[in-house]
């Protein structure tokens, strides 16, 4: 146990060892004094023989170390010490890069969780949306889905590919479910045989629907999602045989669908199969998304082949009805673009948060740079301490790693620090849902973000350590150790430093230009009229009457007609309507060819699509929306069903030349209805967002058809009302009583204001703009800090030559005067940079901004003359100092 | 520049005549440096310190082995004594250093090659 102990004991060792050798020179000593030297001679000359006690000493003691690892962690001691021993500094520093680091970490969170990781399904990669565009179809590039699939078109792609495993449509919507607990409207999912497969997520409990649950007027089934299995039956097993009232009809639940299972990117409470009818089917009905896993090791270029392949199968397959051409859609020259289905849930986001990710890669860059200053100036205040270290032997290559343990010793600390940082970071950026990013829910810190945190940590701190360590641990030592007490500093050292700051401010200006682009897309967006007012006092619900509650076409007109007016006896109401959909709200919209009555049209021409919206009386006026010429909807028309409709301006304008021409004109779906008389012209509405242009839209009634029958009405209505209460509690438990006093089986969904849906449709932007502005705040901040310190830096270096330039004569206000043109000379320079590399970079962000230039001279000129002016202004308190130097002291001193 | 200081002798040999002392006897380090010093004439110029490292670095290779013990003057030393792998590897070494000398001397001896 002993020697166990001596063995592994090196304390206990070295002890050893320094005895050996004391014994060893007392016995030289003893040995010499017995050979007749006094005691003190002997001393020395036993010293002289043994040569470097505590050398030799050490370098036995090295047998037993690791040198370089001891070494390392010798340097690393030290680096600790020399940051504890300079508080000020190290805060200043950690701070610096601590937010940077914690910046650049979450926001690479979100790029992680939301762009790099895969879908989370089964081979993900086999994935993809069946997307598809028709550039012969005017007017369709208005509609954001590109040509959706029809029924038909699903039937023939599914039963003639040679490419897919599995391939189905979808559709999502709502469902009313009653009899569980209030009446609920909830999310529903309607899907085809194929869908399911084709995500390959095996359910919960349960199983998944089969072709035998998708036959028209079969049984009726359902699946559910594992939230609402959850919520509204408690997680109990025995769910599955249970019926559910769906829509007002017999549901039998068949499956739950697993935790954490998203379809797409929606969340969503009811899958409910689709059940085409065969044969009532026709060629036209484009209102499906596509779905589908490809046959492994098929390329999406083989799959559009497969699909264009199709297309005649499927137009030689189905028709309109008779007499029509089913050739006529080749005129639209459909085109399969198949997209990754990855592709399809993220959206246009990945631009937005590249850019995002970039910006704050710059705002780290120029926090390196700060910290790099900082570094520079303490490492030159230590020029005293490493010129006697190289010159006692400390190699320079020990030198530069001590540098360098040192800087990156605080980058890893301040990584520490950031990651914390990015955790809060992350809650606060994804709490507000920004620019509805898809898979907000997958965002987390995981591995791939630490892994990311610890390398940007390692290699700033390389970074930042780097200038100060090539610069100062070279072999020019023996200069410094000469000059040592003389504080004149070469121009050299002057110019790595004043690179630097050029260097921020010319990413200080890309930054400031990026988030002034975005100030100004924010301002132009808010200039355009978007085709509604008032939009905070706009309250909007979401109502559907489903066929099975109410069947006649003519009580549902009259079930909207009534709550329209009950919502109207509410205090404080002003008016009250509602339409299909309200601009902005994304729902998938209606749409169709319309002929006009005094044009002529070619058999195998299809004229361009517009939108179709449904109102009632009163909803214009409601919703702030002008009628430009004639007037709106009267109710006498909707329940006489005359054949009336109103177009918005630009409609009017392209088919009849102004508004006022296009009153008491005609137009028509199909040729088979009457002709509908235009009473009315609206202003043009920004429906895709205010960003896009304003689509040629056609208002119809809600309740259409031929007055001898029952007709058709359409069931699910957003209503609007206008009131000073809209959005507050009480107003909403009085809606609620409104609705229900018509019919108690009437769920109210969707319950908003116009504002969200405005302020959710610019969330792109506005995301964008508040990130961009919080990176061009930093820049600013950290390019300012950056001159200040270099500025006042160079000015207490230079303060003897600032005395004797005094003492010679010089003005004050000449000194002042040069300091300041030195700050200026760095801005003008860091800025004129800056705006050559803006220029270009801008270009990138093209996608992001509204109604101004990438090159906007307005936003380059002030974020130009704002810099410079605060250059000048962080100049001006050191030349200030610099204009009060006192020459004697200063002379004196020297 | 200074970490190799001035040495008069190649690497190894003070090593090898540390253990060529010991094989002759245990020995601690004073008495080492002693011994080395008369049996080499005075002819080697050896700096009494440079031992211990020497020592150290055999002691960890195992090639001796130390125990404190009381040396003939009565004081408290450490006596270090060859261990069997210490023979052999001794062996080697002036087997090798052997062939060594014998190369270098046909060099540099005049007239032969």
């Amino acid at each position: 146990m002993n020697w166990l102990r001596q063995l592994f004991s090196r304390r206990r060792m070295y002890g050893e060892l320094s005895e050996e050798i004391r014994e060893h020179l007392e016995e030289k000593t003893d040995e010499l004094v017995a050979g007749g030297m006094s005691k003190e001679e002997a001393t020395h000359a036993a010293r002289k023989a043994f040569g470097n006690v505590s050398l030799a000493e050490e370098n036995a003691r090295d047998v037993w170390r690791w040198v370089s690892i001891e070494n390392f962690f010798a340097d690393v001691r030290y680096g600790l010490r020399m940051l504890r021993r300079n508080p000020a500094f190290t805060a200043v520093g950690l701070l610096t890069i601590a937010i940077g680091i914690g910046a650049n970490a979450a926001v690479f969170s979100v790029v992680n969780s939301v762009l790099l990781k895969p879908l989370n399904y089964p081979k993900p990669q086999e994935l993809v949306a069946l997307h598809q565009t028709a550039p012969g179809a005017a007017g369709l590039a208005d509609f954001r889905n590109g040509l959706l699939l029809s029924p038909s078109m699903y039937i023939t792609y599914a039963e003639q590919n040679r490419t897919f495993q599995s391939l189905g449509v979808w559709l999502p919507g709502t469902a009313n479910v009653t009899g569980l607990a209030e009446p609920e409207q909830v999310r529903a999912i309607n899907v085809s045989d194929g869908v399911l497969q084709a995500l390959d997520v095996a359910p919960a409990l349960g199983r998944w629907f089969s072709q035998a649950d998708q036959i028209p007027n079969g049984p009726e089934r359902l699946m559910l999602s594992y939230g609402y299995w959850q919520r509204r039956f408690g997680g109990d097993p025995s769910v599955v045989g249970r019926n559910v009232l769906v829509d007002s009809r017999t549901r039998e639940v068949i499956g739950v669908m697993p935790q954490g299972f998203r379809f797409l990117d929606a969340d969503f409470d009811l899958i409910v199969p689709l059940a085409f009818d065969r044969g009532k089917l026709i060629l036209a009905g484009f209102g499906y998304h596509g779905i589908a896993r490809v046959k492994p090791g098929v390329s999406i270029a083989e799959v559009n082949a497969d699909m264009t392949r199709m297309l005649p199968i499927w137009m030689d397959s189905w028709s309109n009805g008779p007499a029509t051409n089913p050739h006529i859609y080749e005129t639209w020259k459909i085109t399969p673009a198949i997209r990754p289905l990855k592709q399809e849930v993220l959206g246009n986001v990945s631009e937005v948060l590249w850019v995002v990710m970039a910006t704050i890669g710059l705002v780290m860059m120029i926090a390196c740079a700060n910290v790099t200053n900082l570094l520079l100036v303490r490492v030159e205040s230590r020029q005293q301490e490493l010129a006697v270290r190289a010159a006692l032997g400390g190699g320079w290559a020990r030198i530069a790693r001590g540098l360098l343990v040192e800087s990156v010793l605080l980058g890893l600390m301040g990584g520490v620090l950031g990651v914390v940082l990015a955790y809060a970071g992350v809650r606060i950026l994804v709490a507000p849902g920004p620019a509805n990013l898809p898979r907000l829910s997958e965002i987390s810190i995981d591995a791939r973000t630490l892994g990311f945190a610890l390398c940007l940590s390692v290699l700033s701190g390389l970074l930042f350590g780097l200038i100060p360590a090539l610069k100062y641990a070279g072999p020019r030592t023996t200069l410094a150790l000469r000059s040592a007490g003389r504080s004149s500093v070469s121009r050299e050292r002057h110019r790595a430093r004043n690179l630097l700051v050029v260097s921020q401010m010319a990413i200080a200006v890309v930054l400031m230009v990026s988030a002034g682009l975005m100030i100004r897309t924010f301002q132009a967006l808010r200039t355009v009229d978007p085709g509604f007012t008032g939009a905070p006092h706009l309250q909007l619900m979401r109502i559907a009457i489903p066929d099975s509650l109410v069947a006649q076409p003519e009580r549902v007109t009259r079930i909207q007609n009534a709550i329209v007016d009950k919502l109207g006896t509410i205090p404080g109401v002003k008016s009250a309507g509602f339409a299909s959909e309200m601009p902005m709200e994304g729902f998938d919209s209606d749409w169709d060819a319309v002929y006009a009555q005094d044009k002529t049209y070619s058999d195998d021409e299809i004229p361009p699509l517009r939108l179709f919206k449904h109102i009632s009386p009163g909803f214009l006026q409601t919703a702030g929306t002008r009628v430009i010429a004639g007037r709106e909807l009267t109710w006498t028309e909707v329940y006489g069903r005359r054949p009336v409709a109103m177009v918005s301006e630009n409609l009017a304008r392209e088919m009849w030349g102004s508004p006022s021409a296009a009153v008491g004109k005609r137009l028509r779906e199909f040729p088979s209805t009457p002709w509908y008389e235009v009473i009315g012209v609206v202003q043009d509405v920004r429906e895709n967002g205010v960003q896009e242009k304003a689509p040629e839209i056609v208002y119809w009634s809600s309740w259409l058809g031929d007055l001898h029958d029952p007709g058709y009405a359409f069931r699910t209505m957003t209503f609007a009302i206008r009131s000073d209460r809209a959005g507050t509690q009480g107003f909403l438990n009085e809606m609620r009583q409104a609705v229900w006093s018509v019919n108690s089986n009437l769920p109210l969904a969707s319950v908003r204001t116009m504002q969200e849906v405005y302020d959710k449709s610019v969330a792109r932007t506005s995301f964008t703009l508040v990130m961009l502005a919080i990176a061009g705040a930093m820049a600013m901040a950290l390019g300012t800090i950056g001159i200040y310190g270099v500025i006042s830096y160079t000015v207490s270096q230079r303060r003897r030559e600032i005395g004797i330039r005094l003492a010679l004569g010089a003005q004050r206000g000449d000194v002042l005067q040069m300091v300041l043109k030195q700050g200026a000379r760095t801005a003008l320079v860091g800025v004129a940079i800056g705006i050559a590399i803006a220029l270009g970079l801008t270009e990138l962000m093209r996608s992001l901004l509204f109604g101004v230039s990438a090159q906007d001279p307005m936003t380059f000129a002030a974020v130009a003359a704002l810099l410079i002016a605060v250059a000048l202004l962080a100049s001006y308190i050191p030349a200030r100092r610099a204009m009060l130097v006192d020459p004697v002291v200063v002379l004196r001193y020297e | 520049m200074k970490k190799i200081a001035k040495r008069d002798l190649f690497p190894g040999a003070l090593e090898m005549m540390i253990l060529q002392t010991l094989r002759r006897q245990p020995s601690h380090g004073y008495a080492l440096v002693q011994d080395i010093k008369r049996t080499s004439r005075d002819l080697l110029q050896i700096e009494e310190g440079s031992l211990y490292p020497a020592l150290q670095r055999l002691l960890k290779e195992g090639l001796v082995k130390a125990e404190w013990g009381v040396s003939s003057t009565n004081r408290r030393v450490r006596i270090y004594k060859l261990t069997a792998a210490g023979a052999k590897h001794l062996e080697l070494e002036v087997s090798s250093f052997e062939r060594m000398l014998e190369g270098i001397t046909h060099v540099l001896a005049p007239g032969e090659s």
